[in-house]
Order: structure tokens, then sequence, then C-alpha cells
């Protein structure tokens, strides 16, 4: 394990910076994982309860509920992006400012050719 | 009835000079990969050194298994709708995994899914029940995929069950025991890049001639007599008002496969919460340097996995139009082979060179599949064993040289990789579809509970771990145990004095449909006097199978609890099991790392350090 020692942890769990990228980070997160929760439950749900409306025929031979599972897979698709990019924009930006201060910044992403050695 | 064996005799060559292409490619990988394996660092997690991309693809190679990939092509081929919803809780599943675990797992964790628990808690207990849990639910999948391999590879290739069992085995050992992490990924990209390419070809000629139109495709399908006579056999009575229009149409609405409303709801939540609490898919996010490495690595998953699984919309669709749902499960009566008997359909058929080319294509990347996803699993039940059991608790640390922990992994290797050997061989025959979905319960109710937790919520603790672990998997495997998956006897030998009480009836209208002047009546008389026979003979193998037995290995003559799956029940309790388990038994030192575990979760402080241990 690394050495805990160095860093102090309640500083970094005080500082204004660390609270507001909690909750910022929260709400986001959760709020995310709400909605793709409640949207991946509706197609069972829909399936199961909702059958006249999933066998209406809107496209040729293509009804609503082949459009709906099509859809679940768009809908995870954005979702996916747009948390990565409010991540990549927002959250690593104010966690990297933060680490830098309390134990140095984590290492950048060096993509390393696979298997090489990286132990000190 | 399609060739017995897949493939044909006089084609077998083909099958042999493709698979041998496939593991020479994957051997060079693992010689080149071992020479770089000297830490346990290199043996479980590839030294860290994966990027996003490349992890992205391995993820996707662990995880689109031959369940996946053969099975829902197969249930969309007989069942239609209910089968593609499978596969949109299988990519719907990564978005928990993207949110809530893959950067807490990377800035937590750093071998193995008990080092997240162990790290704010007691360690030695937490290690001894996540390492546990790792196994178990590891052996489940495991199991199910070395019993579907041996079939498969059997119906494919024609050689026997023991030797395909055998054969995956060494395979899978050749790679993790050399290779370690560095191998299993290369096996699971070059796995992965191969099945999706391979579906691609396929889609591209089973679409192109609809000029790439959904409409034009699907309505094809639904005017198909083959598939209007699935919907009618499925249907059984209700059927017979229904026009052959209706009949196909019905083929893409939902509930020919999912009768229960809560079951199909709580396969959804086992799908959804479990995939994210699989040991072999977890270890995935320890491969890569960051946090923001592992969130990328999940996104490129998502549209790696997300992508072919749109794709089984075309195969199992494609298959049923093309081969015809009986043909697919007279060959197997899973639908498993709607894949590679699509493959052979469009590349010419049974007698065709190209026919029998693409067959072998598809079989050995079937195959390849297997032993991917195979070696992702001993690999991570090998760690929970070394890293866990064997250096984290019974030497407690103490097994401090590079080469000491490989030789730990490797032994702990070897005793799984031939565990494995011998439970699939132990397991020839056996109803094995429940062990998948019994391994995505017991992630979901047991480690997904502990492992959310431990990051994010204050108050867990070792009690809460150790309770909910207990709870969760005990919930979901003992649910399981007394549902309508296992086979009850007595229902069984009821069904089948009933087939053959109503046989005499059924045989003397056929006899007399047979004399019909009618040659249509007459030959549907004659394919209803087969399956009457067929029913017949499956009544009476029946009758002598079960004779001395009236309950079900667990004792019951009826099951106890209606539902498949566990998971509405047994994810609640695991919830419950961890919350009340936390409150009950306090302990100040996972009270006083919460700061620690909180602010390196988010932040990933010195995760680069915590790596290289």
């Amino acid at each position: 394990m690394a050495n805990p020692d160095a860093v102090d942890w309640d500083a970094i769990i005080r500082d204004p910076r660390f609270q507001s990228l909690h909750r910022r980070k929260g709400t986001f997160l959760w709020g995310l994982m709400a909605l793709t929760v409640a949207y991946y439950f509706l197609l069972p749900v829909g399936a199961a309860y909702f059958q006249d409306l999933f066998k209406i025929q809107v496209w040729g031979v293509v009804n609503v509920g082949l459009l709906f599972a099509l859809s679940e897979f768009v809908v995870a698709w954005v979702l996916a992006l747009v948390y990565s990019r409010k991540a990549s924009r927002d959250f690593d930006r104010m966690a990297a400012e933060i680490a830098a201060e309390y134990g140095g910044a984590p290492k950048p992403n060096v993509v390393l050719p696979i298997g090489k050695e990286v132990l000190v | 009835m399609i060739a017995e064996s897949g493939v044909g005799e006089n084609y077998r060559w083909v099958t042999f000079a493709v698979f041998a292409a496939v593991i020479a490619v994957t051997m060079v990988v693992t010689y080149v990969a071992a020479k770089r394996v000297r830490s346990a660092a290199d043996f479980y997690t590839a030294g860290g050194g994966v990027s996003a991309l490349q992890n992205g693809w391995a993820i996707a190679g662990d995880y689109l298994s031959a369940a996946s990939f053969l099975g829902i092509a197969g249930l969309i081929s007989l069942y239609g709708y209910d089968g593609f919803m499978y596969s949109v809780g299988f990519l719907a599943a990564y978005i928990t995994v993207l949110l809530v675990i893959a950067e807490p797992c990377r800035n937590i964790g750093r071998y193995t899914l008990a080092d997240i628990l162990a790290y704010r808690n007691d360690p030695k207990k937490t290690r001894i029940v996540g390492a546990l849990s790792t196994i178990t639910v590891s052996t489940f999948y495991l199991t199910a995929q070395m019993v579907g391999g041996g079939v498969l590879v059997k119906t494919l290739i024609g050689i026997n069950y023991e030797t395909s069992v055998i054969g995956v085995g060494i395979l899978m050992l050749a790679y993790v025991l050399f290779g370690g992490m560095v191998a299993t990924t290369w096996v699971q990209i070059i796995k992965a890049v191969l099945l999706v390419a391979a579906s691609i070809v396929i889609v591209m000629l089973v679409w192109a001639p609809y000029g790439f139109s959904l409409p034009a495709f699907l309505a094809d399908i639904v005017s198909d007599p083959k598939v209007q006579a699935r919907v009618a056999t499925l249907l059984g009575d209700p059927a017979k008002n229904m026009s052959a229009a209706e009949l196909g149409q019905r083929f893409l609405e939902p509930g020919l496969y999912f009768k229960a409303p809560i079951d199909q709801i709580s396969l959804g939540m086992a799908l959804v919460f479990g995939t994210a609490g699989l040991p072999h898919i977890l270890m995935r996010f320890f491969t890569v340097r960051t946090a923001v490495a592992a969130r990328r690595s999940v996104v490129w998953a998502m549209v790696i996995i997300g992508g072919f699984y749109v794709l089984t919309l075309f195969l199992g669709f494609g298959a049923a139009h093309l081969v015809g749902p009986a043909n697919i499960a007279s060959v197997d009566a899973g639908g498993n082979m709607a894949a590679p008997l699509l493959a052979q359909y469009i590349g010419g058929g049974t007698d065709s060179f190209f026919g029998n080319l693409m067959l072998a294509f598809v079989s050995a990347v079937a195959f390849a599949t297997i032993v991917a996803v195979v070696a992702g699993l001993v690999l991570a039940s090998a760690s929970a064993m070394a890293h866990d059991l064997f250096v984290g608790v019974i030497r407690d640390g103490k097994v401090t040289t590079p080469e000491g922990q490989v030789r730990a992994a490797r032994v702990a290797t070897l005793i799984i990789g031939a565990l494995s050997i011998a439970i699939g061989i132990a397991a020839k025959g056996q109803n094995v579809a429940v062990l998948v979905g019994l391994a995505f319960a017991v992630a979901a109710s047991a480690n997904f509970p502990c492992v959310l937790l431990t990051v994010y919520w204050k108050r867990c603790n070792t009690g809460g771990i150790v309770t909910g672990m207990l709870i969760g998997t005990i919930a979901a495997v003992g649910l399981t145990l007394v549902s309508p998956n296992l086979t009850y006897p007595k229902a069984v030998k009821a069904a089948a004095h009933k087939v053959l009480d109503a046989e005499p009836a059924k045989r003397a209208a056929v006899s007399e449909a047979l004399t019909s002047p009618d040659p249509a009546v007459a030959a549907k008389a004659t394919k209803d006097l087969a399956a009457l026979d067929k029913a017949v003979a499956k009544a009476n193998a029946d009758l002598v199978k079960w004779a001395d037995q009236e309950t079900s290995f667990m004792g019951l003559e009826k099951p106890l609890f209606e539902l498949k799956n566990p998971g509405v029940i047994s994810i609640p309790l695991g919830f419950l099991g961890v919350l009340l388990g936390s409150l009950l038994f306090r302990d100040r030192r996972a009270e006083q790392m919460w700061n620690e575990v909180y602010a390196r979760q988010n932040i990933g402080l010195l995760v680069s350090k915590s790596v290289a241990g």
C-alpha cells in the first residue's frame, strides 16, 4: 500500500474545493444513475404490462417495442458520453488541483506498450 | 436435418486449419507476454500498462461470452423480441459500471475485489469473504462456460466432449500460467476483434439484399412461413384464431419467452447490478493506470459491446429467416447453433467451400471466446486464492519477493485450472444454463452492495461487509435451489404420463390424416407423426431416467419459490445485510479510514504508487 501518512486526508475532506467537487459530482452521478435505472426498467415493465402499446406498428412492421429497445442503446451511449464529457471537463480538473496541493498530482495517463515493466 | 456435427467430413480440414491459425496467433502472443511477467503486478494486472482503448476491447472480450454471442443470437432466432431484451440488459449494465464502480475501484483497489473491501475494513475478515465470493461467482460462471464450450466444440467439429473440455482447459492454462494478465488481455482483445469482425461480415451479407432498410428486412421475417409456424408452436391453442400475418408479427412482440413479468424485472436487476460485481470484470480496471483511463475504457467497452448487441438483432432474425427456427432447434434445443448455421448458409450452404469456411471461422471465434472468457475467470479466481487467501491471510502479507508472489499466483492458477477441467467433465450433460444466472445473481446480491457501500457510505464497516456477503450469497443461491430452474422428477413424470395417455387418440387422428387425398394434409400428418414419436420416446426416457426419484436435488416435490431469477428479493437482502451489519457491529478503524477512502476514491491520490506497491 501507499504510505498514507504523507497525505493529510482530513484536510482534503475539509477543503472547500473538495466539498464543492463532492457536491457537484454527487448530484450529477446519482442523478444520472437514477435516470439510467428508470429508463432501463421501462423496457421490462413495458414489455410485461403495456403490450398493447409495444405492439403498435409505426414504421412498416417495426413496432413501438422494437424502437424502444433500440432507443435503450442510444440512451446508454448518450448517458456515457454526457458523463464522460462532464467528468473530463470539470471533475478531473478539480481533482487534479486538489491532488497537486496535497500530495503531488496523480501521474498522467501514460500509455505504455502492454506488459512493459513499470515497477520501481 | 442439417448435418449433426456442423461441418461435413470433406471440409473438416478447413475447420482445423482455421482453429490452428487462431491458436497459433494466441500462442505467439503468450510467448512474447511470458517474458514480461516478472512481478505480481505484471501477473495480475499487466503492470497497469494497458491503454484505455486496449482495455475497452479486453473488457468486451471478457464479457462477450459464448452465452451472449451464441446464446442470444439463438434466443432471438427462436423467440424473437424477448431474446433481444437480453441484449439491452447486457449493455445497460455498463452504465452502472461507468458511473459508480470503475473509477472508485481503480483508485482504491490493486489486484482484486477483496483489495477494495480490505482497504478500510479488517483486512483478514474481508479478504476471506471477498475471496470466497470471487471464487464462488467465478466457479459458477466457469462451469457454465466449460460445459457449454465442450458441447459446442463437440457439435462444431465432432471431437468428443471430454477431449473438448481438456483442450479448452489446457489452452487456457497455457495463456494464464505463462502470460498472466498480459497474455490474457491480448487473447481477449484478439478474440473480441475477431468476434466483432465476423458478426459485421455476416450482418452485412444478411442485410445488404434489403438495401440496409430495417422495415424491409423485418417485413421478410414476419412473412416467413417458418417463423409463422414457430410462433404457432410456441403459442399453442390461442394461435388457432390468428392469421399467418398476425403470427409473423407476433415474433416482433414481447411475451414469447418471458411468461412472468416479475421474473423479467428480476433478471433485469441481476444483469444491471450484477455486471458491476463480477470479479473478472472489476479486475480489468486494475490493468489501467488511472481512474480517467478506467472511465475511458468503459466508454470504449460500451461502444463495442453495444454495437455488437445491436448486431445480434440481425444475427438472430437472419438465422430465423434463412435457416429456420425448427432447423436451429433440431441441432441444439437452446438455439446455440443459430449464428454458426447462419454463417454456413450465407457462405453458400452445407456443401460449399465458402459455407464451410464461414462456419469454421465462426466456430473458431466461438472457441476463442470460450478460452478467453475462461482465462479471465481463472485469473480472477487464482488472484483471490493467491493474493487474498495465501499472501494476505495465511502469510499475513509476508510474501514480499516478486518471485514468491508470482509463484503463488501460478500455483493457484494450476489448482483452479485443474479444478475447472474436473468440474467441466463431472458436469457433463447437466443443465448448466442456470449457473450463469446464478453467477450474476450472487454478484449483484453480495459483491455489488459491498463494493458500492464501502466506497460511498461512511458508516460501512467489517461487520457490514461480512453480513452482506453472507446474506446476499445465501439468499441468491438458496432461492435458486428451490426455484423452478431445477428438475422436479414428479412433475416431469406427470408430464410424461400425460403425453403417453394422450398418445392413442393422437395416433389414431394422425393415421387418418395420413390417408387423406390432400397432399398438404398428408405431408403435415407425416411431420406430426414424427413429432409424436419423438415426444413419446422422450416421455418414456424421462420415466426411466427418473424412475427411482420423486424429489429434486433439494428433496422438494415442487418449487418453493416461483421465480427463476432471485434478484428482486436477494439484491435488497444483500443491501440490508450490509446496512444492518454495519449498524450492529461498530468498527472505529473503518470510520476513521472514511476520509482517506472517500478522498482517495474521488481524486485518486498516489494511485500510481499504490499500483506499484
